[in-house]
């Protein structure tokens, strides 16, 4: 199965084999290159030498937060305690399907990752806590794992390296709060998925109490390409802020949504409209999401920026996770804002006051003004609420839910005050 | 003392500096400068998870408000607790707890004593803007006595770690999540333990409530008076609440050297039926076979009059129930006719070690005082009827109930005095019956298991005529020449410091709330 909408303008660094079915089985992975990088991480460099690489590189997280990947990985203690890498495979914000693809088509990328950056943090032990609801891909990747430890890659003195490395997938049980880093390590340990407070950070104190790095599936599959092409390779793409490329998860209303790989510096609005083919015939582009639903939702005329980092936050969103989007104008912003708050009071872990009773607070508002039941004082009390329920919580949870009541009360009021003023709605049906 | 070498920092709150031991928290550091930063989930007998988001403070230079119950002060530090910001937060965590709360004051037991009711209060929230339904979780039970209110609960957690934690028996936790959450068992079955009731006492609001109390009395009717559980040897600090001379409720009363801030089921469900049943309410005394009653006057001359007349050497039965103050008065009663001994029983019954804090444990023996007895000199004994049933010259019985005594028990004696607040089967056979109060009618001191003396307050109007036994003692002892009355337990206790070694040097007064230890304590006489 080929995979769809594949796009000559994309950089396909991570996405280069997508839809190809052989390069899931190791031989096939090893005949497309891999494991190259991981021979010559254990076969000619120092962890630390691995570590300068990628923090040469400047490869930033790809959870969500953006946080520098080598700069990460320094944190790690020098001491003797068990450490442990986790990756962090339960990719669940909403709008964000790019992991789950890597995993699909190419495990091995991902395992070769996590063995270089285990290498790179000296970890003894890899887990890959995997999103429950991915019941293929977890069979799939448990094959490329069993396939990893027959081959040497992983297991007792890796290529005659002298270095071990177990490797464990651990699923999770359907809670978006066990992507967050601490909360994940919660899950991993067998309790509530309930976030930590930080400080002590994980890599201090993360995983069985014990120095701990956290990256995403999207972070630890773009390891290999940099340990064996160098950090001035991977930064020709992107900014100097934003080296690299990314895979954005486009869906929505678009004519071709699919996973797209592009380099930070491409410009969002020829991604929504030339990658994507722009809304379906007849409709307007109303609004994009750009970086999955915690972060600002644009204007369909403010999208002509850079994808990077810094050129997001200058146009006022995020980049996120990458997954975008896309709205027309057949959207009622009232009701997709309700359904994403929803989401998040479905998923507060409800620890945090704040975000327990703040999340469905705001939810019940908003069912009440789509039911045309508004007031109009009922706008400044989602924005107060809203500024309640940011930065005063152990997680961002409780800030990802204020965010597209803020942004969509900034951008499109006139929506509000339809539903709440006329009891109509401006959708276009 | 580790801490004490630890480096001090100086941290300047609300204006004042204070130096405190380095790794302080905000909140601890606040306190000892008696600012007290509003709070739920912590307790200081807990660790701090920093879910309420009630003590967020401002914090100079920080870009947003620090969860003070968990930041820990640094160097130079500013912090400002009552600043706009601080107070914007507090109000908004206020108003988002009362989103979901059912404002059920009226019939709430915890209304009046309510840390939730406190600060809507002291934030001024008169008026809701919350106009959406509420969630509605219902009730249920999770111990055989404890119900719990899911609608009133605010997740705080603190039930949740008094069991993992200091129970070390982790049965409860949050079930479901958000808005959803709700306390509850794994498989939803009730669960028992020898300290579930002080998840009833953390709990800051009406959700987890003693049925025994339910619906009993308002918080603000009871009156509070601190108190010595008399359940077992551990003497845990209490607070009796009671109304209408009853008591009808008991909680802890920190004490770091002796219960924390706990203390066991058995003690208050004991405490709460103390002194259930029939009671000596007025002096008696034998005429012509039949025991009349009579007023104090006649009782002490009856008293006097029959020990003067030189009956034989006393011996007695005493409780290990008794305060100090009055084993101490009887024991010198005892001394002017004639000590020829005295012996004391206790009940027992397994011992529960509360395991996050094993200095507390409902200890075997179920008396507060078998210390003390033993100190002035009287004898633990299995077997108490077996000297005293055969004894002819003066018999004190001191509170025993005499349960499992002969028939002829105190037939052979020549005097048989019953001193105690219960009217027994057994005391009706004595020649004269003083009535005394129960502990929680009197004040006094008792030493518990490891020496320590601890002080006890009146609660509740003794019954009838009943008087404490150091005061009818010391009467006594005036009439036969023996010192002058004492005027109060205080001076009681005075004159037991003097003339035991162990209670040397200890005053009323240095007993304090608190407690103090007895020369030699620590070495347990009897477990």
């Amino acid at each position: 199965m080929a995979y769809p909408y594949a796009d000559p303008r994309e950089t396909r660094l991570l996405s280069k084999h997508f839809g190809e079915s052989e390069a899931i089985g190791i031989d096939g992975w090893i005949q497309r290159g891999g494991y190259k990088a991981l021979q010559q991480a254990l076969g000619s460099m120092s962890p630390d030498e691995v570590t300068a690489v990628v923090k040469e590189s400047g490869l930033r997280g790809r959870g969500g937060a953006g946080f520098p990947a080598g700069l990460k990985w320094s944190f790690m203690p020098k001491d003797d305690r068990p450490r442990y890498l986790v990756c962090n495979a339960d990719e669940s914000e909403p709008g964000t399907f790019k992991d789950r693809e890597i995993m699909r088509w190419t495990p091995h990328q991902l395992l070769e990752g996590c063995i270089i950056a285990s290498y790179a943090i000296r970890a003894e032990h890899c887990y890959i806590y995997i999103r429950g609801e991915f019941v293929d891909i977890v069979r799939i990747l448990n094959g490329a794992v069993a396939e990893a430890y027959q081959r040497g890659y992983l297991g007792r003195n890796i290529l005659g390296s002298g270095f071990d490395l177990q490797l464990t997938v651990h699923l999770g049980a359907g809670a978006y709060i066990a992507g967050e880093e601490t909360g994940l390590l919660n899950s991993l340990e067998g309790r509530r998925a309930e976030p930590r407070i930080k400080p002590p950070f994980p890599a201090q104190r993360g995983a069985f109490d014990m120095p701990t790095t956290v990256n995403n599936v999207e972070t630890l599959a773009s390891v290999p390409h940099i340990v064996l092409n160098g950090a001035d390779w991977y930064r020709q793409w992107g900014t100097e802020k934003s080296p690299g490329t990314k895979l954005f998860s486009c869906c929505g209303h678009l004519q071709r949504p699919g996973n797209y790989e592009v380099p930070l510096d491409f410009n969002l609005s020829d991604l929504v409209y030339s990658l994507c083919g722009g809304p379906p015939e007849g409709r307007q582009l109303l609004a994009v999401i750009p970086g999955g639903s915690s972060v600002p939702i644009m204007k369909a005329d403010e999208i002509d920026c850079d994808v990077s980092y810094e050129g997001l936050e200058a146009a006022g969103s995020m980049l996120g996770s990458g997954g975008l989007i896309a709205m027309d104008d057949s959207t009622c912003m009232v009701r997709a804002v309700r359904k994403m708050v929803e989401f998040y009071a479905h998923e507060s872990c409800g620890q945090c006051t704040n975000c327990r009773e703040g999340t469905v607070w705001l939810a019940k508002i908003l069912r009440r003004i789509e039911r045309g039941e508004g007031r109009e004082e009922d706008i400044p009390l989602l924005l107060d609420i809203s500024a309640n329920m940011a930065g005063r919580t152990i997680c961002p949870l409780s800030d990802s839910a204020a965010v597209p009541v803020v942004s969509s009360i900034r951008k499109f009021e006139h929506e509000y005050l339809a539903h709440i003023r006329d009891k109509t709605c401006t959708a276009v049906r | 003392m580790e801490r004490e070498k630890q480096a001090l920092v100086t941290v300047k709150i609300d204006g004042v500096p204070v130096a405190v031991p380095q790794g302080t928290t905000i909140l601890e550091a606040a306190e000892r400068l008696g600012v007290v930063i509003p709070r739920y989930c912590y307790h200081p007998g807990l660790s701090a998870p920093a879910v309420c988001r009630m003590c967020l403070v401002e914090v100079e230079g920080a870009p947003k408000p620090a969860p003070s119950c968990v930041e820990q002060v640094r160097d130079g530090m500013v912090v400002h607790t009552a600043s706009a910001e601080a107070r914007k937060a507090r109000r908004a965590a206020v108003e988002f707890l009362l989103v979901n709360h059912p404002l059920d004051c009226p019939i709430c037991d915890a209304a009046g004593q309510c840390e939730l009711q406190d600060y809507a209060f002291e934030t001024g929230q008169l008026r809701t803007r919350n106009v959406e339904p509420k969630v509605v979780l219902g009730r249920d039970k999770v111990t055989p006595e404890i119900v719990y209110f899911a609608d009133r609960c605010i997740l705080c957690t603190r039930c949740v770690r008094f069991m993992d934690e200091v129970a070390q028996e982790p049965v409860l936790q949050v079930m479901s999540r958000g808005h959803r959450g709700y306390i509850d068992t794994m498989t939803g079955e009730l669960f028992e333990h020898p300290f579930s009731m002080n998840i009833v006492d953390v709990c800051p609001v009406g959700a987890l409530v003693n049925e025994d109390f339910l619906f009993k009395a308002r918080a603000w009717d009871l009156d509070q008076t601190p108190s010595i559980c008399p359940g077992c040897s551990q003497g845990c600090n209490v607070l009796l609440g009671s109304k209408e001379n009853r008591i009808l409720r008991v909680k802890p009363r920190p004490n770091s050297e002796v219960n924390s801030y706990w203390m066991c089921d058995h003690g208050r469900k004991t405490l709460v039926h103390w002194g259930a049943g029939e009671r000596a309410e007025v002096p008696m005394v034998r005429e012509d076979g039949r025991l009349t009653a009579a007023d104090w006057t006649r009782a002490l001359d009856a008293l006097t009059t029959a020990l003067r007349s030189q009956p034989g050497g006393a011996r007695a039965i005493v409780s290990a129930g008794a305060s100090n103050e009055s084993l101490y008065t009887i024991r010198k009663l005892m001394d002017l006719v004639g000590f020829e001994g005295g012996q004391f029983r206790i009940t027992t019954g397994p011992e529960q070690v509360l395991k996050g804090f094993p200095k507390l444990a409902l200890r075997k023996d179920r008396a507060p005082n078998g210390r003390g007895a033993e100190l002035f000199g009287f004898e633990r004994s299995d077997d108490v009827f077996e000297v005293a049933g055969r004894h002819r010259g003066v018999l004190f019985v001191l509170e025993d109930a005499l349960e499992g005594a002969a028939e002829d028990f105190g037939d052979s004696a020549a005097l048989f005095v019953y001193v105690g607040s219960m009217m027994s089967a057994a005391a009706r056979k004595a020649h004269i019956v003083l009535p005394s109060p129960t502990f929680a009618e009197m004040e006094g001191t008792f030493t518990n298991l490891e020496g320590r003396v601890q002080r006890f307050s009146q609660a509740l109007r003794a019954v009838g005529l009943a008087r404490p036994i150091w005061l009818t003692g010391s009467v006594v002892l005036e009439r036969l020449g023996g010192g002058r009355a004492f005027c109060s337990a205080g001076a009681a206790f005075a004159a037991l410091a003097e003339d035991f070694s162990e209670y040397a040097g200890l005053s009323y007064e240095s007993v304090g709330l608190w407690g103090a230890l007895i020369a030699g304590a620590g070495a347990t006489a009897s477990p």
